[in-house]
């Protein structure tokens, strides 16, 4: 699971408000190379919840990106979006668990996919 | 070189897991068929609900290819050993989607809403009892309850949540669904619709429509004003009949 992922993920328990973002519970990070896209980065930057990322990335141990929304001239910058680009799409959680930040629910991720499917009375 | 899709020998597949079949052929051909087209759109994310053995994101993602780099796929299944199948066909073809087991796409819809450039949906239509849908093993991939549309009567208001602006919707339907009534009732949501692909086997008649947001078409409860009748009015009469046709030659065989 990329960061990007997690970024579009939220708890779907029903009665939940406040379930994004997930608490990553890190077991297994592994790092799989992309092609660098600036376009797509630059797409992707404007629907990104920057705070989840940055600190989702931190979690995952990758500490290099800013906790500020950046400005639009960092935005631009080679430097930033090559930065940017790890933390959303190279950096993948491969075994470990979300948590709901609500309810402390775990949502396990095995081989890199996150197990959203909710039981009857979570529905 | 034709554009390649997901090899066969390459799918993998599970006992618990839908195997590709004449439906999901008829959908990755509605993705050739207006493969010149998808590369026009430029879709930033795309997405399958219901990815099964993963055949139809994996010809997605090849025919969209090294000309679409800038696309990320996500894929959905409720079936835990199909998205384990999905990931392992993407593997095979060296292409990558994001996976979720999950139901529809419960989980992504607050935040994914209005992102997606792209959708493709083989969802389960099989008319079936009610009490057979959605159950966690390989009858999830068919079950559809009354009419088949108990689990597409579910999919449509989620699909018209996550699609942006631009977004592209096919999906596959069988003659019993009443792909009709289904074109109607989003184009009361102010969608478009169009026959990709037909195709009439021993046992089903199947038809893969694109959706799209038609800013021309009135949303419900807004009367048009205009006289006669608008292009997508038109476009809906030639829909209607060519799906009576289809359900015509259907009942003389």
């Amino acid at each position: 699971m990329r960061l990007l992922t997690h970024n579009m993920l939220a708890s779907n328990i029903k009665g939940v408000t406040n379930g994004f973002p997930l608490r990553i519970e890190p077991e297994k990070i592994i790092e799989k190379p992309v092609d660098f896209n600036p376009d797509f980065l630059k797409n992707m930057f404007s629907k990104i919840d920057w705070k989840a990322l940055a600190d989702a990335s931190k979690i995952m141990g990758y500490a290099e990106l800013p906790d500020e929304v950046p400005e639009q001239t960092v935005v631009e910058s080679d430097e930033f979006l090559r930065k940017f680009h790890h933390a959303l799409l190279e950096v993948h959680l491969e075994e470990g668990a979300l948590v709901c930040p609500e309810t402390g629910r775990r949502f396990p991720v095995n081989k890199g996919i996150p197990n959203m499917l909710l039981h009857e009375d979570e529905v | 070189m034709p554009p390649r899709i997901a090899q066969i020998r390459l799918v993998s597949s599970h006992p618990q897991v839908y195997a590709p079949c004449d439906d999901s052929f008829a959908l990755v051909d509605a993705l050739l068929a207006d493969r010149t087209k998808l590369l026009d759109h430029h879709p930033s994310i795309c997405m399958e609900i219901g990815s099964g053995s993963g055949y139809v994101i994996t010809s997605l993602a090849l025919i969209l290819g090294s000309e679409s780099k800038n696309a990320h796929y996500f894929a959905t299944d409720l079936n835990p050993h199909a998205t384990e199948v999905t990931r392992q066909t993407l593997e095979a073809h060296g292409v990558h989607a994001e996976l979720l087991t999950t139901n529809i796409a419960s989980g992504l819809e607050k935040r994914l809403s209005g992102m997606v450039d792209l959708m493709v949906i083989n969802p389960p239509y099989v008319p079936t009892p009610e009490d057979e849908v959605g159950s966690s093993g390989l009858s999830s991939a068919w079950a559809g309850g009354e009419n088949g549309r108990s689990v597409i009567d579910k999919i449509l208001p989620v699909a018209d949540n996550l699609l942006s602006e631009k977004g592209w919707l096919y999906m596959l339907f069988l003659a019993d669904n009443d792909p009709l009534q289904i074109c109607l009732q989003m184009r009361d949501k102010g969608f478009g619709a169009k026959i990709i692909v037909q195709r009439s086997t021993e046992e089903e008649t199947l038809h893969v429509i694109k959706f799209w947001r038609d800013p021309d078409i009135q949303i419900e409860g807004n009367e048009a004003v205009s006289g006669g009748k608008t292009a997508p009015q038109r476009g809906f009469d030639f829909l209607r009949s060519q799906i009576s046709r289809l359900s015509f030659r259907e009942t003389r065989q």
